[in-house]
């Protein structure tokens, strides 16, 4: 080995170590991270097999309902991925793939389960449950220890969702220029629990078992 | 899985593993010759007089080096990793995931069978199965209905003996199955709020709870008009429809005067969602005699 990249010369030259260091940690990134933006079962709406997934990117009402999601921390005790585990399908239904998230940005798999896992959740119970369990999980669930969110019950703020649509757009979601205009009339008159149970109710449903 | 929109990163990934691995193999190679003679300084002094040998490192630390390089050659032969290639073994983890499927399809299947052949009552009143039932019941319906299946406000209770869609097995079974969707139209328009209250006091008569009776005999007249076509003239309800019994003991929303009042003037929208694709014939079926079970008790 040449004296250059000796031991040595590395250890006393600061710039030369950050160099190396950086191409040595970037090799995992390059060979990990790199190949999935050119995996079809990662970046298209097809599930394993390649069959097409009726995924659909969020409307005005789900996305603002999924930002409250975000907003409230629902990620920290709840996961949005169902591991093909016979136990978890058991009790969620079909396993999560890879091609149902291709609009959600960012996802939210999270990777603690204090609560159920929500991937599935979406028909699996009434929009009135989802009201009454939010506003006091007690009152359904009385051994429930999931904190109440009582506060839902106030308008949304539409003002900012078209351009986050625009931004999505830019992103690659297939929004129309009509789906866009439409969005703030259909924010109206809606409360934050309206919009966080479209989101919720829409949640897992192309590969959902539920009608 | 691996579906690369096109073959050149197949070999990407191929290259730079391999080519990540020859490098380790290289430095652990160059770096593993301990020349003779006497072992050098590495040239740094600390504090006055301390320095360091130039040692190369001890054997038990660079074998588990090569021990990872080994590890890493054995698992990308055996386990998917380069690209596309497929591994020796064959494993997925779809696969996994089916042959756990398979085996417990071996181990619970003749448990189910015995059951799918015998009708509700025979299984409700098997102990065994009951236990089944209580513990299928508890991961998919006590969310709504309740550990003990006696309900919630808006979800009714499973334990009495009043059923909004019907309590015969098959109806009970349809139920879980299909699922149920209970709409009560909004009458405050058409009533008017006096109406309405006129209304609810009437049908707080129907089963003996305290009312106006002024009010409920105007409320009669009215409940004759609206209300018939779907509570019945004897408002003992119609279980095809999902309208509730009004003459009974058992409310799902509440019997209070302002309830009764909300309900009439806003109407109702109920939904029970359907387990029948999910949870499969078998477990549906465990389910409906566990349910039928706790309202009609089996003779053992």
């Amino acid at each position: 080995m040449s004296k250059k990249f000796s031991h040595d010369a590395i250890e006393r030259s600061v710039a030369l170590m950050i160099v190396l260091t950086l191409l040595t940690v970037s090799v995992g990134g390059l060979v990990e991270i790199v190949p999935l933006f050119y995996q079809k079962s990662l970046t298209k709406p097809i599930d394993r097999a390649g069959n097409p997934l009726d995924i659909k990117p969020y409307d005005a009402l789900q996305l603002t309902g999924r930002d409250i999601y975000v907003r409230e921390g629902c990620y920290n005790c709840h996961s949005q991925m169902i591991r093909p585990f016979r136990a978890e399908t058991e009790r969620y239904g079909h396993y999560s793939v890879a091609g149902e998230f291709i609009y959600d940005r960012p996802f939210q798999w999270g990777s603690k389960r204090t609560g159920p896992d929500l991937h599935r959740v979406g028909g699996r119970y009434s929009d009135e449950w989802h009201r009454a369990h939010l506003i006091n999980p007690r009152d359904v669930v009385p051994e429930s220890n999931m904190p109440a969110f009582p506060w839902l019950e106030r308008p949304v703020k539409a003002a900012n969702i078209q351009t986050k649509m625009q931004a999505l757009r830019a992103l690659g979601h297939p929004y129309s220029d009509e789906e866009i205009a439409a969005a703030p009339a259909s924010l109206e008159g809606k409360t934050e629990m309206d919009a966080l149970i479209a989101y919720l109710q829409g949640l897992g449903t192309a590969l959902s078992n539920f009608k | 899985m691996a579906d690369f929109v096109s073959g050149f990163w197949n070999v990407y990934v191929i290259g730079l593993v391999v080519l990540s691995l020859l490098f380790c193999l290289f430095i652990l190679v160059s770096n593993n010759k301990r020349e003779a003679g006497p072992v050098e300084l590495h040239g740094h002094v600390w504090d006055e007089n301390l320095a360091e040998y130039n040692n190369p490192l001890p054997r038990w630390w660079l074998y588990l080096f090569w021990i990872t390089l080994v590890f890493s050659i054995v698992y990308l032969a055996l386990y998917p990793g380069l690209g596309n290639v497929k591994g020796i073994l064959g494993w997925t983890s779809i696969g996994q995931y089916e042959a756990e499927q398979a085996r417990a399809a071996d181990r619970y299947g003749p448990i189910f069978a015995k059951y799918r052949e015998m009708d509700v009552a025979a299984v409700a009143s098997d102990p065994d199965a009951q236990g089944m039932g209580q513990r299928l019941f508890l991961t998919y319906c006590a969310q709504c209905h309740g550990s003990d299946a006696r309900g919630a406000k808006g979800f009714p209770n499973l334990a009495d003996s009043s059923w909004q869609w019907g309590g015969e097995p098959e109806a009970i079974r349809a139920t879980i199955t299909d699922g149920r969707m209970g709409a009560m139209i909004p009458f405050g328009a058409t009533l008017g709020p006096d109406g309405v209250k006129d209304v609810a006091n009437y049908v707080r008569s129907l089963s003996g709870l305290a009312h106006d009776s002024l009010r409920a005999q105007r409320g009669a007249e009215a409940f004759q008009q609206n209300c018939v076509a779907c509570h019945g003239a004897d408002a003992k309800g119609m279980a095809a429809l999902g309208a509730p019994d009004l003459t009974d003991e058992n409310w799902l929303w509440g019997s209070s005067e302002a309830v009764i009042v909300e309900t009439i003037t806003h109407g109702r929208m109920n939904r029970m969602p359907g387990f029948g694709e999910f949870l499969g014939q078998d477990k549906v079926h465990l389910l409906t005699a566990y349910v039928w079970g706790l309202s009609n008790k089996p003779s053992r």
